[in-house]
């Protein structure tokens, strides 16, 4: 009797505490839909200056669901190091990877500049003053008719070499992309 | 001028005299005071006849406490009424509040602040007292170090502390995306990304935060229920531990206080 009726309580109270469980935690191993939104035109992005457009990245949330891209067509003086050969334009994310402030194009500097701790990176995104741990994140580009259009976030490191995205503070040099692992729906 | 001695009443017929007092009831007119007195009385002894609650109370209200008890042992009262400001005031902002990050969650709290009837004092009472109530938090936590309070047999009422801190630390940054502005959005993401930057299990830690990959609308609904539901659920839970710990183990003396000599050591030495 008295195995059975703990056996019974255990089973009501998982019942109704697993299903929570799943539910809070469900978020980390949700799908991400990537969609494709166009920015402007092939002519309307330089190869040597970075053009903000505004990427909506989280829909039905207005404003608080949008995040500024900086885009320049690819440059093969530049960019030939890199591994985004096959992108057509480079876009860099605004998203600051020290702490995720938004990094400002400073024209005059040639530098991306963060407001909050002082992070500074040169013209591919490297760091190279302040906190930074990492280059500042990409999206996938393509070219669509006369249109340019940006898709999925993507990680580098100091290399430029290619990762899954990964969240600011996380650093992908060395051990770093092993104590920092991508979220689950990101790996093939 | 002498007494005059009591005469016996006047021989009435039944029906006019005063009924004797029932047994257990004041003899003669006590006048309004005096019933409501009684009735105080009377609810009292139902319910503790019925609970047995008195004795629990006296227990908790009656103790002793060392000499040289002062103001400084008042701190963690102080600490739970702001915890209770915190509580009242909540509650009633959120009969206004509306978690929605399309602009509902700040439109809701500028009407707050602006159209609602006292709706500003209220929300400065909840935000103003939300500091207060870290700031009590940290010296009554030094009283009790200073105070070697800590120690044993009272090391689990410390712990019990400890955790009261963390889950007021955790109130403050859950709060504080709550009005959704500006500074509410980069404060949380820069709090969700330090989160992040744990090794291993940062970045599952900051995605359970935010309820997916990007700050939306999951986190703000997230970060409400867990401000106002999950931890004051875990608040009161372990103040009422703490507070019963305290009156179970009783208050240290200060440190100063030097304890009394035995009658018969001070004799010897002398």
């Amino acid at each position: 009797m008295t195995g059975t009726a703990h056996t019974a309580g255990a089973i009501a109270a998982g019942s109704f505490l697993l299903p929570a469980l799943g539910f809070a935690v469900g978020p980390i191993f949700k799908k991400n839909v990537i969609r494709w939104e166009t920015v402007g035109t092939v002519d309307d992005f330089p190869d040597n200056n970075y053009i903000p457009t505004v990427l909506t990245v989280t829909p039905g949330i207005g404003e608080a669901g949008k995040t500024t891209v900086y885009v320049r067509k690819y440059n093969p003086e530049l960019d030939a190091s890199s591994s985004d050969n096959a992108l057509p334009f480079i876009a860099i994310s605004d998203r600051c990877v020290h702490l995720g402030c938004p990094v400002r194009w400073v024209d005059a500097a040639e530098r991306f500049i963060c407001p909050c701790h002082g992070g500074v990176y040169e013209m591919l995104g490297k760091p190279i003053a302040g906190p930074p741990v990492r280059p500042l994140d990409r999206f996938y580009t393509r070219v669509n008719g006369e249109n340019v259009e940006i898709g999925a976030r993507f990680s580098v490191n100091s290399l430029l070499r290619r990762f899954s995205p990964r969240d600011p503070g996380e650093p992908l040099d060395g051990i770093g992309q092993y104590l920092y692992p991508s979220r689950p729906d990101a790996r093939k | 001028m002498p007494k005059l001695p009591n005469l016996p009443a006047p021989p009435l017929p039944g029906p006019l005299q005063e009924p004797p007092p029932r047994p257990g009831e004041q003899n003669g007119a006590g006048g309004p005071l005096e019933d409501a007195k009684q009735a105080g009385i009377t609810t009292v002894a139902w319910l503790d006849e019925r609970t047995s609650l008195s004795g629990a109370a006296r227990w908790m209200m009656f103790r002793k406490v060392p000499k040289g008890t002062n103001w400084f042992y008042t701190l963690g009262s102080a600490t739970m009424f702001a915890f209770l400001n915190q509580a009242v005031t909540g509650v009633f902002l959120a009969m206004y509040y509306r978690p929605e990050p399309g602009g509902g969650a700040y439109e809701s709290v500028r009407y707050i602040t602006n159209d609602v009837f006292l709706g500003q004092f209220v929300r400065g009472m909840h935000k103003w007292g939300a500091s207060v109530m870290v700031v009590l938090v940290f010296v009554h936590m030094g009283r009790t170090f200073f105070f070697g309070a800590y120690k044993y047999p009272r090391e689990l009422n410390w712990v019990i502390g400890v955790v009261l801190l963390i889950l007021t630390m955790a109130m403050s940054f859950t709060g504080y995306l709550l009005p959704f502005d500006e500074r509410a959005y980069w404060a949380t993401t820069v709090g969700v990304n330090i989160n992040g930057t744990g090794p291993l299990i940062g970045p599952y830690l900051s995605d359970f935060l935010r309820g997916g990959a990007e700050i939306g609308g999951t986190t703000l609904s997230r970060f409400y229920a867990i401000h106002m539901l999950l931890i004051p659920g875990l608040l009161i839970a372990l103040i009422g531990a703490h507070l019963y710990l305290v009156a179970k183990l009783g208050t240290t003396a200060p440190p100063w206080k030097k304890s009394e000599k035995r009658r018969e050591l001070f004799e010897a030495e002398v």
